[in-house]
């Protein structure tokens, strides 16, 4: 019966995707309404020759196909992601890297938020459910629920990705950051994401453990709020059904507020919640030492997620927004610091006792620094929402240098950790193909990390005061193209960084790519549900 | 990885449960946290207190201090003003050529005016003044119409080309090209201008033609030895500066489309369009006076 509905809804999707294609208004449309009715045709054809075939995946073991294909695709978007940061990142420093032949398509504005999404949402998102999906099977001891629908998730997502990446590059965007998306990848994202949390509630409610575990509450954190903060953000309404512009529902302060409402919590939700989620589980795992304390992930838990929800504010000092909001949004970052170390701490003590790791485990090293640049950028972070602070910081290179150490160290970093942990328990290899090959990763990608901060503090600092500099009348110095110009060496300098950080991505993927191919089997120990 | 036995800490007990064999121990918050935690909490109770913070039904706690980054801007603003008004009258009453010899008026316009350059005019003529393709060089002497401190302010304040104010510097060649000259007579003509400004043409058997045509159309406004008019915006076209490009592709180009370029009127008595008040008007004509072509 349920395969009948699916190939109704299917054809009835690739029919009316057709008729979309056939009275699309612009190109970005008709190649979404093209791709949709590809997907959606493809997907009827091949459910159309299993119709009758007997459902034979067993059900008493955890699904890790899907987690397998989802620890291939993080590594791919991660490569994808940091090539178009490169790209970008020479685009400012030689501005003939804007070809002519590619403008419109290929320059500095419409790869930007190509860049910015491909990196959070194809490979952060694709990493979060990849291990989410793993990490709570494991510590439910449970299947994930709902069959089919967590494939639907997974591969809903990557549609996502697709509609969205290729929407940026023909010049879909509402202009909103890290929301660009239009009116229908918004709907579109919104099914997936509910779809997530289903089967998230799902495999949680059929747990065989008594107690929910510390990074499943962090990453149903994540599942929920980003829920509300994208459904929010992205109230507009569409110009026509058949094409990509929309309106947004809020105008002025209003959606500038609700922007960096969505824009700050993407920070907290998706890379430090999410992230958080992932950190619990394989820190422990990849140490073998118990969490350091079961108090302080309660604690630091509740107080993180209830004060980050406030802190947006602080992206609008000194502008329309009254100043009540302002000083709101400082104090709230300022008391989210502890809460936010609380999970630095955790990490880091975890380790104690299992220190000598540190010299022998490059894996161990990547997680610890990891937490390391976690914890600077969650001090950075809210030092910068000071007001005073503020004013010299906003708006200049600084605020790029800052979201690149929290995400290329905390999030890459940690994310790279788990690509190495799960490699060779998901493929049952005795270990990785070249722990040397993890070391250089390691270096490349922390030498990377510390030019492109050091590079962005000296240039957002030094254009800070530029902009503010006056003479004895209290009259400005500088035009701000010679703010741009006196950026130039530092701008190459951080486009290395961002080199060597890709040439990090792509030994670790080339090392993963040589584990699954190369590395001995291990003999199947566990194959069934551990049931404890 | 070899399976190591795990080391419990002495005292500390894990909480007993176990997930995929993640256990948690029962350590007690790190004391410097949570003194640390409750010091920032205090914090933002006297700053919300002292700041304008918490929102009511009708307007939000104004705070102790009375702060308001709008107020605060206005200070700054009233303050400037008061400041900078008296010298500010002064510059806005003296006769203009006068200003250069008084050194405290000239040396206060030419940093307001480098401020106001800076601001508003360096997108177009770069912030070293130097131009650009379509954009005048001010550093030079070559001027397209005069360089004295008066009619810099004029160019200044009413623009190039604005429909709208009546006072604006207005030229329009003519689009040759548009059914006027055939494109040999314009092949013609630029070979001969390039002539004037001393360069090889592209045919040299074109010149003498050329000649002819330029005395007919061009020279009632470059005049016959191609030296331009400033009373009518026409450019000398016997140096080697060029606003649009002085090689053989870049002159057909303009003779044949004409060349339309428009500066904006910035006085805002002469034009709503305007945004700078008399002073920063003069302020920066004597900032491009004194920049090196200044006549």
């Amino acid at each position: 019966m349920l395969n009948y509905i699916k190939l109704i809804a299917l054809a009835l999707v690739t029919l009316l995707a057709l008729i979309a294609a056939n009275y699309a208004r612009d190109l970005a449309y008709l190649v979404h309404a093209i791709l949709v009715a590809v997907v959606a045709g493809g997907l009827f054809i091949y459910h159309l020759r299993k119709v009758g075939d007997k459902n034979v995946a067993p059900q008493n073991e955890y699904n890790d196909g899907l987690i397998r294909m989802g620890v291939i695709l993080t590594a791919f978007w991660g490569v994808v992601g940091f090539l178009v940061g490169v790209t970008i990142a020479y685009q400012l420093a030689f501005p003939q890297l804007n070809f002519e032949w590619a403008q419109g398509y290929m320059n500095f504005g419409r790869l930007r938020p190509l860049h910015t999404s491909a990196v959070i949402f194809a490979f952060g998102g694709t990493g979060l459910i990849t291990t989410s999906f793993y990490v709570v099977q494991r510590t439910s001891a449970a299947r994930l629920w709902g069959g089919g629908l967590a494939s639907f998730v997974f591969w809903g997502y990557q549609f996502f990705i697709v509609l969205a990446a290729t929407g940026y590059v023909l010049g879909a965007t509402q202009s909103k950051e890290y929301a660009e998306p239009e009116w229908y990848v918004d709907l579109w994202l919104t099914i997936v994401w509910v779809a997530y949390l289903v089967v998230y509630l799902g495999t949680i409610m059929k747990r065989k453990e008594p107690h929910i575990y510390v990074a499943n509450w962090f990453y149903l954190s994540f599942i929920v709020t980003v829920a509300m903060l994208h459904v929010v953000n992205n109230l507009s309404i569409p110009v026509s059904l058949f094409g990509s512009k929309s309106v947004q529902v809020f105008s002025g302060v209003q959606d500038a507020m609700t922007q960096w409402w969505y824009g700050h919590n993407a920070v907290g939700f998706f890379l430090t919640a999410g992230f958080l989620g992932m950190m619990y589980y394989f820190i422990p795992k990849q140490a073998e030492r118990p969490v350091f304390s079961y108090k302080l992930s309660i604690i630091h838990f509740w107080a993180l997620i209830f004060i980050y929800i406030w802190a947006g504010p602080h992206h609008l000092h000194y502008t329309a927004l009254p100043d009540w909001a302002s000083t709101l949004g400082m104090v709230f970052s300022i008391v989210l610091w502890m809460p936010s170390w609380g999970g630095m701490i955790n990490g880091l003590m975890t380790l104690s006792g299992a220190w000598d790791k540190l010299r022998t485990d490059p894996i161990i090293r990547m997680m610890v620094i990891s937490v390391g640049f976690y914890g600077m950028s969650t001090f950075e972070g809210p030092m910068m929402s000071i007001r005073a602070v503020n004013s010299l910081s906003h708006y200049t290179d600084w605020t790029i240098g800052h979201v690149h150490s929290g995400a290329l160290g905390w999030n890459g970093m940690i994310t790279f950790g788990a690509l190495y942990y799960l490699v060779p328990v998901l493929w049952k290899r005795e270990r990785l193909y070249s722990l040397s090959l993890v070391s250089w990763h390691f270096w490349l990608a922390t030498i990377g990390i510390v030019l492109y901060a050091a590079s962005m503090w000296v240039t957002g600092i030094m254009e800070g005061l530029m902009w503010r500099e006056v003479d004895a009348n209290g009259f400005l110095v500088n035009a701000f193209a010679d703010t741009v110009a006196a950026k130039f060496p530092m701008y190459v300098v951080r486009a290395t960084g961002g080199l060597l950080f890709l040439l990090g991505g792509l030994i670790m993927s080339y090392n993963l790519w040589m584990t699954v191919r190369k590395a001995p089997a291990k003999e199947p120990l566990v194959t069934a549900v551990p049931a404890e | 990885m070899s399976k190591k036995p795990v080391q419990k800490g002495k005292e500390v007990e894990t909480t007993g449960h176990s997930w995929d064999g993640i256990e948690e121990y029962n350590n007690p918050l790190p004391k410097w946290w949570v003194y640390i935690f409750y010091v920032c909490i205090i914090w933002a109770i006297g700053y919300t207190i002292a700041y304008p913070a918490w929102p009511g039904i009708k307007e939000a706690t104004p705070g102790l201090l009375g702060f308001s980054t709008r107020g605060n801007v206005a200070e700054d603003i009233a303050e400037q003003q008061e400041k900078l008004g008296p010298i500010n009258a002064k510059l806005e009453a003296a006769e203009l050529t006068e200003i250069t010899t008084d050194p405290e008026l000239q040396g206060y316009a030419v940093s307001a005016g480098s401020a106001v350059f800076k601001t508003w005019c360096a997108q177009c003529h770069g912030s070293g003044a130097a131009g650009a393709e379509g954009y005048p060089n001010l550093l030079d002497n070559d001027w397209l119409w005069g360089g004295d401190i008066e009619a810099i302010h004029t160019t200044i304040s009413h623009g190039i080309r604005n429909e709208d104010d009546d006072d604006a510097r207005f030229s329009e060649m003519p689009a040759f090209g548009d059914d006027y000259l055939s494109e040999e007579e314009i092949d013609s003509v630029v070979n001969y201008v390039m002539t004037l400004s001393g360069q090889a043409p592209n045919d040299a058997s074109l010149v003498s033609a050329g000649a002819e045509i330029f005395d007919a159309e061009c020279s009632a406004c470059h005049a016959e030895d191609g030296t331009g008019d400033r009373m009518q915006g026409a450019p000398n076209l016997t140096d080697a500066i060029w606003l649009y490009g002085g090689n053989y592709d870049a002159l057909k180009e303009t003779v044949t489309y004409s060349r339309y370029g428009v500066m904006p009127p910035w006085s805002k008595e002469a034009s709503e369009a305007g945004r700078l008040t008399e002073a920063q008007i003069r302020a920066v004509a004597v900032y491009v006076h004194q920049l090196g072509g200044g006549e």
